[in-house]
């Protein structure tokens, strides 16, 4: 009995879903190489525009890659493959590792493409820029691997695209990952109550900063998370209990 | 006997025993009471028509579905337990596969969530899978990702193999494949329950069959027996211009009814039925003795018993 080649099935039936990939990696990609590219030499605030660019495009990108590894459990569940799983030994919290294992590795390798893609445009960091950014990139994007979780508990397949690109659209725009919105205080503290502000927050360490503020980042993605997790669980217990 | 610690029901710590289950679902009680023993060996068939509980009280027996009332214990265990310890192998009655897997892949997948499960490749070719292991899962036809299927509760190796309507979505000879495949599974020693609303397939491979019906148990016990119950049968011929009063008089015949210029008979005992008319009526073409529907005897049986209380 062991939990690591079903998890390792997983990886695999996504990565062979070339359609999925391509999607969930080409959009960010396609953005950042059209408009970053256009506008390379420009710079906003003081930061280049490539630079600040990039990082808005990490967020939209990883945070597609984790709603929509979760919202896959939507198909499985109509094909009556949730169920099957249910009556072998495999434990919940396995099918659930699974899709969040999976969601980190397509945000990994969405992280890897724009950054390559950054460094071709003349992105430079340091090495230690590099790595808090993506630390605080990962940490940030729990809150939506429950998210993922919990739609594909609640949406059919047919509703699940335009609901994964409605809500990771509407989230990248308020956190700012296309641009800041507003700079009236009123309007940034509102934002800072959501997990994509600091999703597109992580990048500030390359503009200077020392990462997200003590407390308050790590709050709102706590809080997130659990009230996420939450509404998961009683979505999962009402899916299973209804034949 | 162990697993006795629970209630004055029908102790079977070693088999699976059913108490005076119940479920609804809304206004719609889908089973209500029903008590059944089965022990280990045994293969019993679920008989009934569509909507007479069968799949609710395999959902139960397997830990899909919370009973309202009542308890179910497979070899003493809860069923969530006894799934937990890979003591069960189902095969549901609804889905498909998941998608960009072989057939071997995700056989191998599911044989390494249990703790002894069968060799893959004896399961391939055991269920006729062998040919096409290499397969995506989504290229398969309908009688191919049945088998698939049945192979994913076989790779388990489990004590109880729980099969809902496992032939549901099969022509004639992918259901005798599938029966063949079957028989040569079972004969391990294994406790099987599977449910279907064929007479013949519960008659051909059960040892006893329990007879479902408005979500009761209407009848349970040796195939013959019920096969007797439930296996009235017609006789259909053209036979113009006779009087059906005198064919309801005939030897065996309970009604006989006018089509046209054909004449069905009810029978209780079709071959004294089947002599007494080719006897007393040699102009009688095209005659034909069926088995008769399921769905009217259960009704029979259904409707005897609700007028008895």
């Amino acid at each position: 009995m062991s939990s690591a080649r079903y998890i390792r099935s997983e990886v695999v039936r996504t990565f062979r879903n070339r359609r999925f990939l391509l999607f969930s990696l080409g959009f960010p990609l396609v953005l950042f190489l059209a408009i970053g590219g256009a506008n390379r030499h420009k710079h906003l605030l003081g930061i280049s525009f490539t630079l600040y660019y990039m990082t808005g495009m990490v967020a939209w990108g990883t945070m597609i890659a984790m709603i929509s590894s979760g919202a896959r459990i939507s198909s499985e569940r109509l094909v009556g493959w949730t169920r099957q799983l249910r009556i072998t030994p495999l434990r919940t919290r396995v099918y659930f590792e699974a899709k969040v294992l999976t969601g980190y590795l397509l945000a990994l390798l969405t992280i890897a493409v724009l950054y390559a893609a950054g460094i071709a445009l003349d992105v430079r960091l340091d090495a230690r820029q590099w790595a808090v950014m993506t630390l605080l990139l990962l940490v940030g994007l729990v809150p939506f691997a429950v998210l993922g979780i919990l739609v594909g508990h609640l949406l059919k397949p047919d509703s699940i695209g335009p609901a994964v690109g409605g809500m990771t659209a509407l989230f990248a725009l308020l956190g700012g990952a296309w641009g800041p919105l507003s700079t009236s205080p009123t309007f940034v503290d509102v934002v800072k109550g959501i997990p994509s502000y600091w999703l597109v927050q992580s990048g500030r360490v390359a503009f200077g900063g020392s990462g997200w503020p003590p407390a308050e980042a790590w709050i709102v993605i706590a809080v997130w998370t659990a009230v996420l997790v939450r509404l998961s669980v009683r979505v999962y217990r009402r899916d299973t209990a209804r034949v | 006997m162990t697993g006795t610690g629970w209630g004055t029901g029908p102790a079977a710590g070693d088999g699976i025993a059913l108490v005076r289950l119940v479920k609804s679902y809304g206004s719609v009680q889908a089973v209500r009471g029903v008590d059944l023993v089965i022990a280990p060996g045994e293969t019993v068939a679920l008989l009934g028509p569509n909507g007479a509980g069968k799949s609710t009280t395999i959902d139960m027996v397997l830990g899909l579905t919370r009973p309202d009332a009542g308890t179910v214990r497979v070899f003493g265990l809860a069923p969530a337990e006894a799934v937990a310890a890979g003591r069960i192998g189902g095969m549901l009655q609804t889905g498909s596969l998941v998608e960009y897997l072989s057939v071997r892949e995700l056989v191998e997948v599911v044989a390494s969530m249990y703790p002894h499960p069968r060799g893959v490749d004896e399961v391939l070719a055991a269920t006729g899978t062998a040919a096409f292991a290499n397969q995506r899962t989504t290229t398969l036809s309908g009688g191919q990702t049945q088998r698939v299927r049945f192979a994913l509760a076989l790779v388990a190796d489990p004590d109880l193999l729980v099969l809902d309507e496992p032939t549901a979505a099969l022509d004639v000879e992918a259901r005798r494949d599938f029966w063949s495949a079957m028989r040569t599974v079972a004969e391990g020693g294994k406790t099987v329950l599977f449910a279907t609303h064929y007479l013949e397939e519960a008659d051909a491979y059960a040892d006893r069959i329990v007879l479902m019906a408005r979500g009761r148990v209407v009848a349970d016990g040796p195939a013959t027996e019920i096969k007797a119950k439930v296996g009235g049968r017609t006789i259909r011929a053209t036979l113009p211009g006779t009087d059906v009063s005198v064919l309801r008089a005939m030897p065996g015949v309970t009604a006989a009814d006018r089509h046209g210029e054909s004449v069905v008979l009810t029978c209780g005992d079709s071959d004294a039925a089947l002599r007494a008319l080719l006897d007393g009526y040699p102009q009688a073409r095209d005659v034909e003795v069926r088995g008769a529907g399921l769905e009217e005897a259960f009704l029979q049986l259904v409707g005897g018993e609700e007028e008895q209380r």
